[in-house]
């Protein structure tokens, strides 16, 4: 029935020469799998050398970046954005401030609200399952350009959010032009202002203690509580299929042996969670250095670049400064830090001693490739 | 509210397995009975809050596209408009390139669609089934490439499409998205669940490579298919960064780009929100309906419906 497999090289000759069913399989095998090497060379791996070139090259942007008239400029470009002193550095350092609070504020929150969502409506004795699942998961499927407009209109000075702080005897603030850092706010009820001599050294990328310890700004926790929004929902979907796996019996054992709620929860629930919490917080940890698409329709880093990113930066000087140089250059470190985050998640994830295989994360991400298209919002 | 919550799951748990609530009542626990009850109505009221929390900003969205931009600017909380108007809408069709930037999303989004489904499972067809040197360093070489985040490729992507001459074309806006590694990574995962058995009894009887695929593989792989499906359209509809960097005439907007331009101010003066609110609604209209045909899949997460 088989030929031996030597005959499956030979089969290149044509399907009827050989009789096994086997034969023509290698030149079938090149042939179905050509349209997507083709492709993902051409605009995934060339693209990618093209742009290494461009960040080491003194290119300007007119005409093609391979021509003899482009020289190498060795690592300028990425000096330019992480030693120079200058203004890029200064503006790049705001970006990876802005992100880095971005990132702490929303990995937690999406990951906490997801997994609470997910307990909720994984009971069985819920009524309306279907109903509350999809009125959290919906906010997930619909574009970030959709939501984000909706936010522009719900966080307007005189809009939804603020007139219910002023029902509630608030007054809320400008959103979308306060700059303010929150953690600045609060220090200025302590009567800590304006850059305290103690903090006005520079740290960091011609960035001061007191500037990369203001927290996100005003704008950006609209950005934040946005973000949070449209990922929970899907963050929700991996942490029911995870407590779906794991079953009710294994709870309902331990509150019968006595343990109390938080002691099932935390102590026997929330363990056999973890592989999928290791999950969630990988892909929050990498998608949150990807946020593009509200920057951009929120007017690309304003007020006083407290909502730029790193990504946005990139796109910026490239497209619109046309420093082409620096932005790809840009691109690079961006992408150097989320290789960072996930090999480093990695590690840890193989310290705990959670062997699972990697089809399983994988599928979950896939599952979830729309985060990804989301704007890059997850 | 965390701490109100956990005792009603707690008794809910304990009374599943134990007695049913009835029983536990009419043998007299009425503290259990009582606590239960109790439970049972805080946690369904912040389920309600919640969802509320969730559903508000569309609804709030729906009912100011209906509003005159006065209303909508005054009255932004109040669901049912002071009086109707379909203002926006008009303007959407009149003042703004909507049927345009529509019809725009609907080309890329078709093709790539379509295009990524079948170029997708072929390829995954081709590296689950079919034996051939070099099929595990392609296979490895994918799983590589998904590493590589999106926006990390805009400025490589422009340069490539700029390139060849495919920059501002169509084209360019289209073939870069046709295949989508995960897609790959999908089919194959679900190809391998399939028995063998019936694809080597259609080999054996003289079916070609091709033809089992298309005939005896993808008819079995619908759930699979129907997964990528989704993941596609969604993902090219609602596809941003690549537009941006691949386009820059105005007759290449889709609604994603174009409605972008419209938050972005580029449509003269005052907020004009039920404008914006109007064009949110609508761009968001097809993925809904995806979404809500679909929703049972979608929802699925038990553990099979990973595999599709």
């Amino acid at each position: 029935m088989f030929t031996p497999p030597g005959a499956a090289r030979r089969g290149g000759t044509g399907p009827h020469r050989g009789n096994g069913i086997r034969s023509g399989e290698g030149r079938y095998g090149w042939l179905f799998t050509a349209p997507a090497i083709i492709i993902i060379g051409l605009f995934l791996v060339l693209p990618i050398f093209l742009a290494l070139w461009v960040s080491v090259s003194d290119w300007s942007g007119l005409g093609s970046p391979v021509n003899s008239q482009v020289g190498f400029v060795g690592a300028k470009n990425y000096q330019s954005v992480l030693t120079d002193g200058g203004l890029a550095e200064q503006t790049f350092g705001t970006s990876i401030r802005n992100n880095l609070w971005f990132v702490v504020f929303v990995v937690p929150l999406q990951t906490a609200l997801a997994l609470f969502l997910a307990v909720q409506v994984n009971r069985r004795l819920l009524r309306g399952r279907g109903f509350f699942r999809t009125a959290f998961y919906f906010p997930s499927v619909t574009s970030a350009v959709a939501i984000t407009g909706i936010f522009l209109f719900l966080f307007a000075s005189s809009g939804a959010v603020n007139q219910i702080i002023a029902a509630l005897g608030g007054t809320g603030p400008t959103w979308f032009a306060d700059s303010r850092g929150v953690f600045h706010i609060v220090a200025g009820w302590f009567g800590v202002d304006n850059n305290p001599r103690a903090l006005s050294g520079t740290a960091l990328l011609e960035l001061s203690w007191w500037d990369w310890l203001s927290g996100p700004s005003v704008a950006m926790c609209v950005i934040i509580i946005l973000v949070v929004f449209t990922t929970s929902g899907t963050f929700m979907l991996l942490f029911l299929a995870a407590l779906q796996n794991i079953g009710a019996e294994i709870e309902e054992a331990a509150l019968v042996d006595g343990a109390g709620p938080f002691r099932t929860f935390f102590g026997v629930t929330l363990p056999m969670l973890r592989p999928t919490l290791f999950t969630v917080l990988t892909l929050g940890l990498i998608g949150t250095w990807q946020i593009f698409d509200q920057i951009y329709i929120l007017g690309g880093g304003k007020p006083a670049n407290t909502t730029l990113t790193p990504a946005f930066l990139a796109y910026q000087t490239s497209f619109k400064n046309l420093n082409w140089g620096d932005g790809a250059a840009i691109s690079f470190i961006l992408f150097a830090i989320i290789v960072v985050l996930t090999v480093l998640q990695r590690i840890i994830l193989r310290d705990r001693g959670n062997k699972e295989r990697l089809d399983k994360p994988m599928a979950r991400l896939l599952r979830n490739e729309n985060i990804r298209s989301n704007g890059g919002a997850l | 509210v965390n701490t109100t919550a956990l005792p009603a799951e707690v008794s809910v748990a304990t009374t599943a397995t134990l007695k049913t609530p009835q029983e536990i009542h009419r043998t007299g626990h009425r503290s259990a009975w009582q606590r239960y009850h109790l439970g049972q109505i805080l946690s369904y009221a912040m389920l309600i809050i919640f969802a509320a929390i969730y559903l508000y900003p569309f609804l709030v969205a729906l009912s100011g596209s209906f509003k005159t931009d006065a209303d909508a600017t005054a009255n932004p909380l109040q669901l049912i408009p002071r009086d109707w108007s379909f203002a926006a809408y008009t303007r959407l069709f009149s003042d703004v390139p909507l049927p345009l930037w529509a019809m725009n999303s609907i080309i890329v989004t078709l093709v790539v669609t379509v295009c990524r489904v079948f170029f997708d499972s072929l390829a995954a067809y081709a590296l689950s089934r079919l034996n051939f040197r070099g099929r595990a360093v392609i296979f490895s070489s994918l799983i590589a490439v998904m590493a590589v985040p999106n926006v990390v490729l805009l400025i490589p992507r422009f340069l490539v499409l700029k390139q060849f001459g495919m920059y501002d074309t169509y084209l360019g806006m289209i073939v870069p998205l046709i295949i989508d590694a995960g897609g790959i990574f999908i089919m194959k995962q679900f190809f391998e669940s399939i028995p063998v058995s019936v694809e080597e009894a259609a080999r054996i009887d003289g079916a070609g490579i091709f033809r089992t695929f298309w005939t005896i593989v993808l008819p079995m792989a619908r759930p699979a298919l129907v997964t990528l499906f989704i993941l596609s359209f969604q993902g090219s509809w609602n596809e941003f960064g690549h537009f941006i960097v691949s386009t820059q005439s105005p007759g290449f907007r889709t609604l994603t780009t174009g409605i972008a331009s419209l938050f972005s101010g580029q449509l003269g003066s005052g907020n004009q929100f039920p404008l914006k609110l109007a064009a949110a609604i609508l761009m968001t209209i097809p993925v809904a309906v995806i979404f809500f045909i679909f929703q049972r899949k979608i929802m699925n997460t038990t553990s099979g419906g990973e595999k599709g």
